[in-house]
């Protein structure tokens, strides 16, 4: 009985192991495997320890590389100003129209996402209205476009990310307690003040999850590149593409993926260690 | 210690209501409420909930505006100031303790957004964590502590700020019997400690008769009755009253003849002289008789007498609780002391016929109240 009962956390872990060792390990395993094979897509790759894979496929996209996390961040940061006050409204001032309004943030996703950027392609394209309006409130030059800009681009990667931003942070909000904030401004806090020293630190945690679910995949995105972005905006992944499926050099299209993996890997484990300490958001002031 | 700071010096109330009422939408919560509360005085708002309690709290607060009326605090009009600009700290019925600081954190909160001196500000949180007896916990979170700790920490988390008035909403609703009982006495003695005026809201009326100096009973956003303990419990000024604090033993009856002299005929037929004042002859009234003051049997001589049947006979411990039927459906709660076993054992068993009596200043007549919603006393708000 209690050696069965022993066992119960393992059973309950098996399901998840499993599916971690399927869908990750062995992939994992496969990808780095073929990163270091030798050989051309015509002759076949043979298994090998080919090292320099990797600096070649970084030699001239080191442009993409920093660009991918330029545009993932920006975007990131214009998707959290978004999303803030959004899921503040919607948790905690929105009233019988919560539902309704949640259901609005979800909505897009019952369209494909290749459909609704191939959509921003229309809302930002030269003579569309949205530009103009733009060119008039002089944003544009009255000769620029939007469209095939690097702008085009973060505005693609915002739109398609931010409900990822939202939920989490809508999480953290509706379930805190309302009372903490009548007790902060009980306690001599203004209305600004008890948000920066108690809803901000307290809803810190879906600010984390919101910032990690949307930087990690527009890191890697290469649909807003290649549909928005025009010559000079292509990212890491319209190069793993093209190397993949134009080039055909699996080998390097491999260890550019693996790389970028590392790369992202170390970017979330220093944010979420600073993240931790409470560094951005948090404790109080004095210290000791 | 803080006689300075939280004192009222010019004579006026330190909390008081002019005719306030508070409406949402079509619901009255707040009905014409007039108030007057002295400085350094516990004062309880007691009632069921929905009965407008805490409304009326966090209208002090400043968490609700007033629809109509004035609220002042020492003297000051305090209508349209927001929550931090007022003299007021509140101990809220959930604690809300912020989860992410420590406990001297907590406790430090309003001083630093008041910008107290630091050196100054770590004194005053390290004597009153000392005066709740929590200065071990002090770089604990919240989270880690027991509920009646906590409690504690949001007691002196609004205590260090020497507010003029302390606003408590059923500070110790979420807590045991037991804790409860200790927090009271304990809460009682900082109350004299530091002369700081409590207005505290509770639907338990023990805690209220415990406690307070004075009481409010409220009752659908009115005020019943304001008194001392010893008067709201003795002389209830309405049935609804009588009913909500202690055990409710109305019998209904018609004035005979007014007066201080007067005389009440119950409705089981016996006429009992007793001081009418405020009503007049042939108005109906109820007869209250606390169920401690109730015999058996005949009693002394000019003692008024019903009989009825007993109901079920249950034993306390420290006293024997019988329900006695009267005609008319009235049941009347005795409690007799277990004082003497020989004496226990002879008390009237389930379906006997008994007398009840009574002294006849140990009955007060109540008015009818608006309503007697008396059922719901135990709901928390």
């Amino acid at each position: 009985m209690t050696a069965r009962r022993r066992l119960v956390p393992y059973g309950l872990l098996g399901p998840g192991a499993i599916w971690l060792a399927l869908f990750f390990v062995v992939p994992m395993y496969f990808m780095g495997e073929l990163a270091l094979r030798t050989g051309t897509f015509t002759e076949g790759f043979q298994s090998g320890f080919e090292v320099s894979n990797f600096s070649d496929a970084l030699s001239g996209n080191t442009t993409q590389f920093v660009r991918s996390f330029v545009y993932a961040g920006t975007a990131t940061l214009i998707a959290l100003l978004i999303a803030y006050p959004l899921a503040y409204a919607i948790a905690l001032r929105a009233g019988r129209w919560k539902l309704l309004l949640l259901f609005a943030v979800v909505a897009p996703f019952f369209t494909t996402y290749l459909i609704r950027t191939i959509a921003w392609k229309t809302i930002l394209a030269d003579e569309s209205p949205v530009v103009s309006v733009l060119q008039a409130l002089q944003l544009v030059p009255e000769d620029g476009r939007v469209l095939a800009t690097g702008g085009a681009v973060i505005a693609g990667l915002t739109y398609n990310f931010l409900p990822f931003m939202i939920l989490p942070i809508y999480a953290s909000l509706e379930r805190m307690d309302t009372s903490l904030i009548e007790a902060g401004k009980d306690l001599y806090a203004s209305a600004t003040q008890t948000f920066l020293r108690v809803t901000l630190p307290i809803t810190a945690p879906g600010i984390v999850a919101g910032i990690l679910l949307t930087f990690i995949p527009a890191v890697g995105d290469y649909i807003n590149a290649e549909i928005l972005g025009g010559t000079g905006t292509s990212m890491i992944g319209n190069v793993i593409q093209s190397l993949y499926l134009e080039q055909r050099n699996y080998p390097e299209a491999a260890a550019l993926s693996f790389m970028m993996m590392v790369a992202i890997l170390g970017v979330v484990l220093i944010y979420l260690r600073l993240a931790g300490t409470g560094a951005f958001m948090g404790d109080e002031e004095e210290r000791g | 210690m803080s006689a300075a700071e939280s004192g009222s010096s010019n004579g006026n109330p330190t909390v008081e209501l002019r005719d306030v009422s508070k409406r949402f939408g079509d619901f009255t919560a707040v009905d014409d409420l007039s108030l007057a509360i002295g400085e350094g005085e516990f004062f309880t708002l007691l009632g069921p909930s929905g009965c407008g309690k805490t409304t009326t709290l966090r209208m002090v607060a400043g968490f609700e505006e007033a629809t109509e009326g004035q609220v002042l605090i020492d003297g000051a009009d305090v209508v349209g100031l927001p929550p931090y600009k007022r003299p007021t700290n509140t101990v809220f019925q959930s604690y809300a303790l912020f989860p992410h600081l420590s406990v001297a954190d907590n406790v430090a909160f309003g001083l630093r957004r008041k910008k107290v001196d630091k050196k100054e500000a770590d004194r005053r949180v390290g004597e009153e964590l000392e005066r709740v007896g929590l200065a071990r916990e002090a770089n604990r979170r919240p989270s880690q502590l027991s509920g009646g700790m906590q409690q504690r920490v949001a007691l002196a988390r609004a205590l260090v700020n020497f507010p003029k008035v302390l606003l408590l909403d059923e500070p110790l609703g979420a807590l045991d019997l037991k804790l409860r009982k200790g927090l009271q006495v304990q809460l009682k003695g900082i109350q004299r400690d530091v002369g700081i005026t409590f207005v505290y809201v509770t639907h338990d009326q023990e805690e209220a008769l415990t406690m307070s100096d004075r009481i409010a009973v409220m009752n659908q956003g009115r005020i019943e009755q304001v008194a001392d303990p010893e008067d709201v419990y003795d002389k209830p000024a309405s049935s609804f009253v009588a009913g909500f604090i202690g055990v409710s033993n109305l019998m209904p009856g018609t004035v005979k003849t007014g007066g201080q002299a007067g005389e009440i005929e119950l409705d089981s037929g016996v006429t009992v002289k007793a001081p009418t004042d405020g009503l007049s002859a042939g108005e109906r009234c109820q007869a209250v008789v606390r169920p401690e003051k109730l015999s058996i049997g005949e009693g002394g001589r000019g003692h008024p007498s019903v009989e009825g049947l007993v109901e079920s006979s249950l034993y306390l411990g420290t006293s024997t609780q019988l329900i006695v039927k009267l005609p008319d459906e009235v049941r009347m709660t005795v409690l007799v002391p277990n004082a003497d076993e020989a004496e226990r054992q002879q008390l009237p068993g389930g379906g006997a016929k008994v007398k009840l009596s009574w002294a006849p200043d140990h009955m007060h007549l109540v008015r009818e109240s608006r309503e007697h919603s008396t059922d719901d006393k135990e709901d928390a708000t």
